[in-house]
């Protein structure tokens, strides 16, 4: 993965000196609440509902075991001993004190770690696939070019005063898991007409309350243009996004009013300007950032050694977690295995600061030292040889990390919700708990199959609501949390955006209407047929009709 | 008195900011000084100003376009850009583009809500100096602009990018 040089390392201490300096003079009543907001915000520090909570950045999900430890050490020593991980890579730390936070991001910086621009009106952590670099249906490995696309957002002195936090997310696979389409930006690598690497660039998309899929601005562009060609689309949305109503601020309303053939017109002029600018990708920078994502030492090993063949038949929960939590790799003999951490009874997304050190310690192990983090809030081992494969698990096992519930119902993506966050309008973890309690058996999860349940809190979306297969979205009816379902979203690459069923449900109704969606589909599925194809084939009624029939 | 610096030192303001203008009558009050005008009073009076005595510069307001300064552009001594609040980012954009795309050599100047922490990035984007708000430390002010020992980007101040002096 990426190391820091002099220069990095420098950036960061200043940073953290300067937020020190920044927070002495909140403190010191220097700073007004106004004037320190966004510039806390930026240092990834919200102030909520019972604490103030740090975001801390994971460039494009990437740790390793050093990091972890760190990670552990913070959650320990500055939080109640436990972290989680969000719905964009990320992590968060809920219970830090406002007056420890420079001495927390000197620490983490000793790992080459910060909380630099994980919220407030600017360019936020890129994000990409969790299997970059090792995935079978690769084109390229991403993870080079979104460290291209950290250096070039970290500090823009331009783009610091957005109209609205942007988004930027790239995808090098055929199956699109980074949720590339919903992104303010969304960056596909593609093959040119001649045979060449390079990126087809969407704007516009986004989720929260105005939910939209992004739209072309640059059918191709060389690799050599990447950063040109995003400075040409800030620098619009800096200068024309709306800046009047927060809730259509974001750069997708901009799209839309100006209509996307002006929105290109007006970005192709800047781009004019700057293409050929000192900007410009050297291939020494292309090179040396992609170089710190070479593939690590792998040994020539055989796929599904005999060994792992007899443990899958001796061992029926080994062969269930084998089925569903662990994918094939580029390379024969290993293995990408991701730890679920959707077990009931833990929000989605919690890991304790020993489970962390676990972690850590089964990365140095079992997968040179690094994982990634999802956005479906999980951990991915992304080299793990076949014939460690069971003794991964058992340890895994030792530390409740083995859920075999990946990609099945209860696998929940979900907010922080109200009961942390001081945006929500309803809580959301105790709904992912409901519902994870009354599908508690394996079989029948396995039986529904893939399918994906995201709960948000509020409209601002952090559980991506809109693109759940089943779409849970808290509000606020008359003081009361109600929950408004949708169906039909997806944000793999035919992505879709979930419609509304029906008036909402009070809290307690949820586990049986999830029941009653998933009923119809069993009924109504051909062989082997997903539930959003399902979903896609039968529309929106027959689940209409049977949610909100009438008890007989 | 609002304080003026630079990024080395505070500078003595040979400019009166009008921030509201109504018509040319009120320079005819006051003969032979620097004024920086309201952009559309500018725009509405030009022939007027051309014949006063002092100097005349112009300022813009955040969502005002640039480009509707055109060929004039060369002749003003000083360009200012305002914050009407702090978080408003239009001209960081503003002040680049007077430099990169309209290649303006004169002084560009930040009005309005400018303060001490956002210094630094006004300084890449090409501003060179800076009407700080009136509670603003000028001592504080003027070591911001050490906040950083370089950037990642191409900008006004560093026109080569870091990836390119590694």
């Amino acid at each position: 993965m990426y190391r820091y040089d002099g220069y990095d390392q420098q950036m960061l201490a200043e940073r953290v000196a300067q937020f020190r300096d920044q927070t002495k003079r909140y403190m010191d009543g220097q700073l007004s609440d106004t004037e320190f907001l966004p510039l806390r915000l930026q240092n990834g520090l919200y102030i909520q509902r019972l604490a103030p909570m740090l975001r801390i950045a994971v460039p494009y999900g990437m740790l390793c075991s050093r990091q972890l430890r760190k990670l552990a050490y913070i959650a320990n020593h500055y939080d109640k001993g436990y972290a989680h991980f969000t719905t964009r890579q990320n992590i968060q730390f809920n219970w830090p004190h406002l007056n420890d936070v420079p001495d927390l991001l000197a620490d983490l910086a000793e790992v080459e770690m910060h909380a630099i621009q994980t919220s407030g009106n600017c360019i936020r952590n890129t994000t990409t696939d969790q299997f970059a670099g090792v995935a079978v249906d690769e084109l390229e490995d991403s993870r080079g070019y979104c460290e291209i696309i950290r250096q070039w957002s970290t500090f823009h002195p331009e783009f610091a005063y957005l109209p609205r936090k942007f988004k930027i997310a790239v995808c090098g696979t055929a199956i699109d898991q980074a949720a590339t389409q919903v992104h303010d930006i969304g960056i596909y690598i593609v093959k040119g007409p001649n045979e060449e690497i390079g990126f087809r660039i969407l704007a516009g998309g986004g989720l929260g309350r105005t939910p939209v899929i992004g739209q072309e601005i640059f059918e191709f562009v060389e690799k050599k243009h990447l950063l040109t060609a995003l400075e040409a689309i800030l620098r619009v949305y800096n200068r024309e996004g709306r800046r009047d109503n927060k809730y259509k601020a974001r750069i997708k309303i901009l799209v839309k009013e100006i209509g996307v053939e002006e929105f290109k017109n007006k970005v192709f002029q800047e781009w004019e300007l700057i293409k050929d600018s000192a900007l410009t990708l050297t291939d020494e920078e292309l090179n040396r950032c992609l170089g710190f994502f070479n593939s690590p030492d792998y040994d020539d090993l055989p796929d599904s050694p005999a060994a792992l063949i007899e443990n899958l038949q001796s061992d029926l929960l080994f062969a269930a977690w084998h089925t569903q939590n662990v994918k094939p790799h580029k390379k024969p003999g290993y293995s990408i295995v991701t730890l679920c951490f959707k077990e009931t009874g833990v929000a989605p997304g919690d890991v304790t600061d020993r489970q962390l050190e676990q972690i850590a310690d089964l990365a140095d192990r079992y997968s040179f030292g690094e994982i990634r983090i999802s956005h479906e809030q999980n951990i991915v081992m992304a080299d793990v040889q076949q014939d460690q494969l069971y003794e991964l698990w058992k340890q895994l096992k030792s530390g409740a990390m083995a859920s075999h519930n990946l990609g099945l119902l209860t696998d929940v993506i979900c907010c922080p919700g109200g009961d942390f966050c001081a945006l929500a309008n309803a809580k959301s973890i105790p709904i992912a708990e409901a519902i994870q309690r009354k599908f508690d058996d394996h079989e029948e999860l396995s039986n529904i199959g893939e399918m994906n349940l995201n709960i948000s809190g509020c409209m601002n979306a952090c559980g991506h609501h809109h693109v759940g297969n089943i779409g849970i979205l808290g509000v606020d009816k008359k003081g009361e949390e109600y929950y408004q379902i949708s169906l039909g979203g997806s944000s793999k690459n035919e992505a879709s955006l979930g419609k509304i069923i029906g008036p909402s449900f009070a809290q307690e109704e949820i586990p049986d209407v999830v029941e009653n969606i998933v009923s119809v589909y069993k009924d109504r599925r051909h062989e082997g047929e997903k539930f959003i194809d399902t979903y896609n084939r039968i529309g929106l009624d027959p689940f209409k009709e049977k949610v909100y029939a009438k008890a007989d | 008195m609002q304080k003026l610096i630079s990024k080395d030192a505070v500078m003595d303001n040979q400019w009166t900011l009008l921030k509201v203008a109504t018509g040319p009558e009120i320079l005819q009050a006051v003969p032979g000084r620097n004024f920086i005008v309201p952009f559309k009073f500018w725009k509405l009076y030009r022939e007027e100003l051309n014949d006063y005595g002092g100097n005349i510069a112009i300022w813009l307001n955040s969502d005002e376009d640039i480009s509707e300064i055109g060929n004039a552009l060369h002749s003003l001594p000083l360009i200012a850009l305002n914050f009407p609040v702090f978080s408003d980012g239009r001209s960081y954009t503003n002040a680049r583009e007077l430099r990169q795309r309209y290649e303006y050599k004169g002084e560009v100047r930040a009005i309005g809500d400018v303060l001490r922490d956002q210094l630094y990035y006004m300084a890449q984007c090409g501003f060179d100096s800076f009407e700080l708000r009136n509670d603003q430390d000028t001592d504080l002010c003027l070591n911001a602009f050490e906040d950083f020992s370089t950037n990642y980007q191409a900008t006004i101040a560093e026109p080569t990018p870091l990836f390119r002096r590694r």
